[in-house]
Formats: structure tokens, sequence, C-alpha cells
């Protein structure tokens, strides 16, 4: 099996093994084994929920830190739109680019401007009505896992195009290398990530073979600088470049708006977009184009790499993006750049099923289904999974024994004494010792 | 015998509990590993059987036999029953009340589409007693073939 790269891990001294992982876990990755939690590597989708709802701050995302800029000559900065979000009173994208430039970006290129790229793209392709209906955005690296580990019938209804970051370093290198004279290798590419799966998403992409991106950088790491430096400001650059389509992808229902058809809907948070998932795959929603899907509530400003309130941020974007064009950055007329979409196909991963013959699988689940109603079904999480379930799942893989179920405990714990009083009770007729 | 069964109660009285019977089947179809076209079939015929004993018949039942070749689904309801079973049959054909149709269902295509995801399928209804619904899915079968 290959090996997994995760942003998201624990942080095993923090971990005081309670259940609130396990429950909000969309892949039910998570386990509580010998008091601490576990991830299982293969199912982890790197949605973040677990640092979102851990009270103890034992799960946490790893990022590429500021330090690694020193590994290049020429650094170039990849702020997600959801970065213009972060700050109060910013009419103007510019103060942000140029407080990334005195942080020691030699050049900062906007994710935005992809996006636009990345938006006419979509609208060439559906145009051409040669996708599976209704298409699935591609934007966002947890819910393309989420589809890879969980609905194996909609992998080829994903838009087979890049997501804006990775388009965004391919020109953005390209044009470096145009303007510097230097070869691709000492020029660093870092996106400046809202979420960690963006941050494995770089690591260990899909759809395409090796990410352009040299590392992703957490919003919530540059903040405190950049935010700095943007009020020490001697003059102000002009390289915003992108409009109101591109600004508009850090919120929910922004890609989707960009289509310019109305024949879309947007769902965003996690568990909202299981369930759309869920109808798509039984057909029940007919009659939309496009399906606009974010893990994070509120689309990535939502991301818990951010700093700000998702909506606060929100409001905030809408107002910046009031008085912007339209859109800035077009495709140069005829056939989609290569460099824009995926060179592979988005493969089903069977990491959720039972076994791989099916024959066993279905003594599987008919042992599973028994087993289960041996249970509470309160769903208590001491036993360390998630559900009564998904525990009885466990214990059929023979990862788990029944009694590490407490209410499966006291039985049995009951019937040993009752065992045992009856036994005293008989103990009390029998002739005492030296009697006879 | 199958090798595994399930049964299930579809309340009448509860349009939002309505699919999730066959929710769970297609739930435990995906962990077993069972094959994805079929798994979307089963779904759909299902989850239209379900609406039907919802809006129609006051609720029913739902036995699910699962096989490694196939799946059989039976869906027994006392409802009203269907007077002409050939009519009940053509797209777009429909008894479902007003209020059903507000909520976008009872568009007519309930038994159509289940004839058309399933490989196999036969109604058995008397009016006055109710109707059962006989559906087999085999996986691997292409729509051609159907």
């Amino acid at each position: 099996m290959a090996e997994f790269y995760h942003s998201v891990t624990l942080n095993e001294s923090k971990c005081v093994g309670c259940t609130n992982c396990i429950k909000r876990c969309p892949t039910e990755a998570i386990r509580v084994r010998n008091g601490k939690a576990v991830i299982a590597s293969e199912r982890c989708i790197d949605c973040g929920e677990c640092i979102r709802i851990c009270p103890h701050h034992a799960k946490r995302a790893r990022f590429t830190h500021l330090s690694r800029l020193s590994d290049y000559e020429y650094n170039i900065a990849l702020p997600a739109p959801a970065l213009y979000g972060q700050f109060n009173n910013l009419d103007d994208i510019d103060y942000v680019l140029t407080g990334l430039k005195q942080m020691g970006f030699h050049e900062v290129f906007e994710v935005s401007r992809a996006a636009e790229l990345v938006s006419e793209a979509t609208r060439k392709l559906m145009e051409e009505g040669n996708l599976k209906r209704p298409v699935i955005s591609s934007a966002c690296p947890a819910v393309v896992r989420l589809i890879r580990v969980r609905f194996p019938d909609l992998c080829d209804h994903v838009l087979p195009l890049k997501a804006p970051m990775e388009t965004a370093a391919a020109m953005a290198k390209a044009e470096a290398v145009e303007k510097t004279g230097l070869p691709l290798e000492k020029i660093g590419c870092f996106f400046l990530t809202p979420c960690p799966a963006k941050v494995t998403d770089i690591k260990m992409p899909l759809g395409i073979e090796k990410s352009m991106v040299d590392g992703a950088i957490a919003i919530s790491e540059v903040f405190p600088e950049l935010s700095h430096k943007m009020d020490h400001l001697d003059s102000v650059e002009p390289i915003a470049n992108s409009g109101i389509i591109g600004v508009g992808w850090a919120t929910s229902g922004g890609e989707s708006a960009a289509l310019l058809n109305e024949k879309y809907l947007a769902a965003d948070g996690i568990e909202n977009v299981i369930r759309v998932l869920e109808e798509i795959e039984d057909e029940r929603i007919g009659e939309l184009d496009f399906i606009e899907l974010n893990a994070c509530a509120g689309g990535c400003v939502g991301g818990v790499l951010c700093v700000e309130n998702p909506y606060v941020a929100k409001a905030r974007i809408q107002r910046l993006r009031k008085y912007l064009p339209v859109s800035q950055n077009h495709l140069q007329g005829g056939p989609i750049p290569q460099v824009m979409g995926w060179n592979g196909s988005l493969e089903f991963s069977n990491v959720l099923t039972l076994s791989t013959d099916l024959k066993e699988a279905m003594q599987m689940m008919v042992e599973i289904d028994k087993i289960e109603e041996e249970f509470p079904g309160l769903d208590c999480g001491a036993c360390g999974a998630p559900t009564c379930r998904a525990f009885a799942e466990d214990v059929v893989k023979g990862v788990c024994r029944k009694t590490e179920c407490v209410f499966v405990y006291r039985k049995k714990m009951q019937k040993v004494a009752s065992t045992l009083s009856e036994l005293e009770g008989e103990a009390a007729i029998l002739p005492k010792e030296g009697e006879n | 015998m199958s090798m595994l069964s399930l049964n299930y109660q579809v309340p009448g009285d509860d349009f939002t509990r309505a699919g999730e019977a066959s929710g769970d089947v297609k739930h435990k179809l995906k962990k077993m590993g069972y094959e994805p076209d079929a798994i979307r079939r089963v779904a759909i015929a299902m989850y239209e059987g379900e609406i039907n004993m919802v809006i129609h018949a006051g609720g029913g039942e739902a036995i699910v036999d699962i096989d490694p070749d196939k799946v059989e689904i039976r869906l027994v309801d006392q409802g009203p029953g269907i007077a002409d079973v050939n009519q009940a049959m053509q797209a777009g054909w429909s008894t479902a009340p007003d209020n059903v149709r507000s909520l976008g269902f009872g568009a007519g295509m309930g038994l159509p589409n289940m004839k058309k995801y399933s490989d196999e399928m036969t109604v058995e209804s008397e009016v006055g007693k109710g109707t059962t619904v006989f559906m087999t899915v085999f996986p691997g079968r292409k729509e051609e073939e159907r």
C-alpha cells in the first residue's frame, strides 16, 4: 500500500482520549486506543474537522514554515483569496499583496487570477457538454478525497481541472523563469493556505502526478507579521489583478456563480456535502448542471487555518469585491491549455470496505448486524469507536474485543457476581471445616 | 436462503423518513464492496418504491435479500392496491395528491423508474388488500442487456 502523507496529525501529549474527534470524523477514521486518539491514515481526508472540534488542541495541521523561503533564490507567494477576508477595514487588496512582498517574497501571484481562468475553462467544458452531469467541483481537496473513499459512482463526475492553486503556481513559475532567468528549481512557490487539505494536496495530489507548489504556509502563520507590515507600508504597489469572479472563490457559492448559469447548487460544511453527494448518487438531483462543494462551513474562509470568523470574513470579501471588475483574466481562445487539466483520473479507493472478497465481506456484515444487537446503541464512544455500529465492525475485523464495551463488560461482571453470591449461599450449607 | 437478509419497516406517516431504508441498504452494499453500478440501481429502485409506499399505502415492509450474484427487493404493503397495474407502469401516470406533488413527488415516474433500474420486476396487487413489488438487480449487467 502506498504511504500516506497527512497534514492533520495528533499531538499525543495533549490528547486526553475524549470522544469529540471520533464522533466528528466524516470517514470514521479515528479511534481512541490506550487513551489516545489514533488516525487511520488510509481513511483520513484531511478535512480538519477534528482540529476544529478538539477542545484540548491535540489535533494540529502540519504546514510549511516561513523559514523554508531560504531554500530558494526567488520566492513567490500564492495567496488564497480567503486571506483577504482576514483583515479589518481593508478596502484595497494591494495592501495585503505589498505587505507580503515586505515579508520577503520576491513576487506575489494571486490565486484568484488563476481562479478566473479555471472558471472560464469550466464554462467552456460545460458548454462542450462531454462531462457527466451534474459536474462536481474539484477545487476542495477534502471533498475530492471524500468522494474517492465514499462515493465510487461519483468519481467520474468530478471536474477534471486543476484547482486554481496549481494553475497559479504553473503560471507564476513560468513568469518568474522568464523574468529572472533562473532555473525552475531555484524558484519557490508558496501557497498561503486556509486549510490542511491543501497542504496534503501538494504532497499527494490527485488527478496530477506532481504539484508545482513547493510548500503551503498557514494563513494563521503569516497573519501576525503580515498585518504588522501592512500597518507600516510606505507605499502600496499595484499588484492586484483579479476581479469579482476570482476573489469570490473564497466563499461558498463563488465558484458556481462564476459559471453564469443558474443551474447549480453550492453546499458547504462536511455534513451538508455528504447529504448532497448521497442525493446525487441516488439521482435525486436531476435538474442541476454543476455542484460546488466545500468541506468547510462558509467555504475556504471557514478553513481551520484562517484566523477570522468565516462569516465576518465573508462579509468583508463581499465589500472588497464591490468595486472590482467582473473578471481580469481570460483564456487566449482556442482549446483549454493542457497545463490546466488533470492528467489522470480520480480512482475509487476502497479503504472503507470490509474485505476485498465479496463473500467474506458479506459474512462479516451478517456478523456485524448480529453483534451490534448486543450493544446498547447509545453511541457513547467509551470503547473508542464513534458508534456502536463502528465498534461492531472493529470487533468483527478482530481489532477489538466485545468486552471493551462498558455495557457488555458490566453485564459480564453482574453474571460473575451473581454466580459468586449463589455459590456463597450454597457454601453456608456445606459442613464447616473440621466438623466431619 | 440468501447470505444476507435485511428487513425494514417503512413508516407511512412521516415523509421526512422516506429513503432511510434504501439509504441503509446502499450504505451496507458499499461497505461490502458490491459492484458500484448495482448499488446505484438498487438505491434508486428501492428509494422509488419506498416513496410509493409512503405516499400511497401508509407505509409497509421492505425485505432485501443480498447474495454475491443478485439483490432481491420485496416491498410489501397493505395499502389500497393498484386497479390497473399496466396503466400505473406508464410514465407520467399518477394518483398522488396535490400536497405530495408540491414536494416534488408524484410525477408518475415511480414505477417506470423502478422497472428501468431493476433487471426484473413484478407487481402483484389487489384493490383493497395491498401491493407487493418484487425487484431483482444483478451486478455487472449492462443497460443494453436489461
